[in-house]
């Protein structure tokens, strides 16, 4: 038998004490399988018992994409050229923010069951809700690059070596945040209904369905104090590959995107990102320091 | 070589809110003036765990021992103190931990055992041995919500036990299923424990410990006030139980005092008195005697003998021995009186006691004081004598 072996096996580790940030990670890595079971999971009990399933995600940018075309474009006459790239180029990479948000807030919460009878770290629920919300992202993206298709609209090519980086930017931040509110929720239910706002608000302050330079004209640079412009200004770079287009009725040249170099959107996001990993760190110690009484406040 | 689990002075407080704020805008209005009461689940509890140990906690509903558990499984953390383990540990905490009602069986299994840190590989490699253990191989395709409590139960205990973990944690769990599947989940434990697997038990089941545990640790109000012998964390578990029950009629008063008949001395003699031990098959006599200063119409005295490993070998009273005394009123004495006792080597401990007929009330025990020491012949192995004779017929 190989008893020998086994006693005494594997490292001896202190399970009343609070793990450092760097060790939750690493944790979290060593359940990396459990992360994948448990967003496989989202997405099945998501479209259970549903008849179209996974066209339901394909469904939701098609629908906004139809009403923001009709106020923007025929109601208000907004005239940019080839409006629905522009549109799913910003909207994408917010939905995915906003949902892996809004579910990693309650990841917790709902996953009360798991949480007070077995032991696993407990960032995997809202990583994995995150996870669960990327999937749903890359099944959008087959609608813009069917649109691309389409219009037959050739992204650039130089600024989409930006985009991998972009969408790291984007789960950095949102697992940041994500994580802390998942634990604040546990305590304060609020946080829920809150954030549902908050990403409403955030929504009208990003740069989605209008261009950028219409508020960049007003208040400058400032504009990138919202982390989400740097990101999604990014997308839209890479994929809508404009900067300006000439408005016919008011013969003038209008802007729509910032004019700069490939460094610029780069720096821009290399702010965010680093930001985003200070916030990380703060939220794992949140995160290790709520997640003590989690087993009984649920 | 280190213990798999050491618990150093933990203690784990609760906070029992009255009113219980969920909402920011309450938390605000009550800030810093949160009405809750301080709530100690368990008091600087300290123990090891060898490796290769099965250790059972026992004690009663509110004594600490499932807080214990969770503690030592990482669900909860201890308030101060700290607890190290080393290896793979599954925990069956309740039933079906982990499972989700609308996923198949064949998905929990994936999903739970992934919980505990096996690969999508490792699991693949074990599910047959899992719905094989379970006896579900026609219904893992189904969602668990159209399972049975029982048959929920099966897979859980399946996963916890093919998952080899080093070290598993369970809670009441062997209370539960029909007898067949209890008595395959005894014998999956004895496998674990002749394999060195260390196991950690938590009970009510008094012959549970027995039967399973190496050693048994009691809690009390959070505290741990035995651990040692199965048989002896017994006794001291039943002790509490005791006390508790008195403290509850008496409201706190120290119970002995209202002891109405009290077992004021206990003897085993054996068949030459200057021996001091027991031949297998002599007779003996153990002797009580009792003071009861007031008359006391419902009486039953008892006896109780148990093998070091806590096991019933003899339970017997006056009622069922039909030499019911009627009343009993001042001093006086109980003899109980054995023909032959076929024990051989060891120590048995005697552990005597009076109650009323129904048991409601005991009004005195003496356990852990009188013992019975047996010798063996060596004729025979074992623990009992029984009356044997050899006869070869050689044929011809």
């Amino acid at each position: 038998m190989a008893i020998e072996a086994r006693t005494g096996s594997g490292p001896v580790t202190d399970v009343a004490a609070r793990p450092n940030p760097w060790r939750r990670l690493v944790d979290v890595w060593r359940h990396r399988e459990l992360l994948l079971n448990l967003v496989r999971k989202e997405l099945k009990l998501k479209y259970k018992n549903s008849t179209l399933g996974f066209l339901w995600s394909l469904l939701n940018p098609a629908l906004y994409l139809v009403v923001f075309y009709f106020v923007f474009q025929i109601v208000l006459g907004a005239g940019l050229p080839y409006f629905a790239i522009f549109f799913l180029a910003g909207l994408l990479p917010w939905n995915l923010f906003s949902t892996s948000l809004g579910s990693s807030t309650t990841s917790v919460v709902g996953n009360a069951g798991l949480v007070k009878k077995v032991w696993f770290p407990r960032e995997i629920l809202p990583l994995a809700a995150i996870g669960a919300a990327l999937v749903h992202f890359f099944l959008q993206l087959i609608v813009l690059a069917l649109a691309l298709v389409i219009f037959r609209y050739p992204p650039s090519a130089e600024f989409c070596l930006l985009l991998p980086i972009a969408l790291l930017t984007l789960l950095l931040f949102a697992a940041a945040l994500g994580i802390g509110f998942a634990a604040l929720n546990v305590y304060l239910r609020d946080t829920q209904h809150l954030l549902e706002l908050v990403l409403l608000a955030w929504f009208w302050a990003t740069p989605i369905v209008y261009q950028y330079t219409k508020i960049s004209d007003r208040i400058g640079n400032w504009v990138l104090l919202n982390p989400m412009t740097s990101i999604v200004i990014t997308f839209q770079r890479a994929i809508y590959n404009r900067t300006t287009y000439y408005d016919t009725t008011t013969k003038t040249t209008v802007g729509i995107l910032p004019d700069e170099s490939i460094w610029w959107y780069l720096r821009n996001l290399g702010i965010v990102g680093g930001c985003s990993l200070l916030l990380l760190v703060g939220a794992l110690l949140l995160f290790g320091r709520l997640e003590d009484n989690f087993a009984e406040e649920l | 070589m280190d213990p798999a689990i050491t618990v150093d002075h933990v203690s784990k407080r609760f906070r029992l809110y009255k009113e219980k704020p969920e909402s920011l805008k309450e938390r605000i209005i009550r800030l810093g003036r949160n009405p809750y009461e301080e709530f100690w689940a368990l008091r600087d509890v300290s123990l090891e765990v060898a490796h290769g140990e099965t250790l059972g906690l026992i004690g009663q509903n509110g004594s600490g021992k499932s807080t214990l558990l969770k503690c030592i499984s990482g669900i909860l953390r201890p308030t101060s103190g700290s607890i190290r383990k080393s290896g793979r540990t599954a925990a069956l905490l309740e039933l079906g931990s982990g499972f989700h009602p609308d996923l198949t069986g064949r998905e929990n299994v994936f999903l739970n055992a992934s919980i505990i840190g096996l690969t999508k590989r490792d699991t693949a490699r074990i599910f047959d041995d899992v719905v094989a253990f379970a006896e579900l191989e026609e219904f893992i395709d189904l969602p668990v919500k159209h399972y049975s409590s029982g048959m929920y139960s099966r897979l859980a205990f399946a996963v916890a036990v093919n998952v080899e973990p080093e070290l598993l944690l369970i809670d009441e769990v062997l209370a539960v299923g029909d007898e067949a599947f209890q008595r395959k989940c005894v014998q999956r434990i004895r496998q674990f424990q002749s394999e060195g697997r260390t196991i950690l038990l938590v009970t009510h089941g008094v012959e549970t410990v027995r039967q399973i545990c190496d050693r048994a640790a009691v809690l009390d109000h959070g505290s741990l006030i035995a651990l040692g012998e199965p048989g002896e964390a017994v006794l001291v578990f039943r002790d509490a139980l005791l006390q508790r029950e008195h403290t509850d009629e008496a409201a706190g008063a120290d119970w002995r005092s209202h002891q109405q008949v009290r077992i004021t001395g206990a003897e085993v003699e054996y068949l030459h008195p200057d021996r001091r031990h027991l031949l297998p098959g002599e007779p003996l006599r153990i002797r009580m005697t009792y003071d009861a200063p007031a008359r006391v119409d419902d009486v039953v005295f008892a006896i109780n003998i148990h093998d070091q490993q806590g096991n019933l070998l003899l339970g017997a009273n006056t009622d069922s021995l039909g030499a019911d005394p009627g009343s009993v009123e001042g001093p006086g004495e109980v003899v109980f009186e054995f023909e032959q006792v076929p024990l051989m080597g060891g120590i048995y401990e005697v552990s005597l006691g009076v109650h009323t007929h129904d048991g409601g009330v005991e009004y005195d025990h003496r356990a852990g004081e009188d013992v019975i020491e047996a010798l063996s012949t060596g004729k025979v192995a074992g623990m009992v004598s029984f009356p044997i004779r050899a006869k070869v017929d050689p044929g011809s």
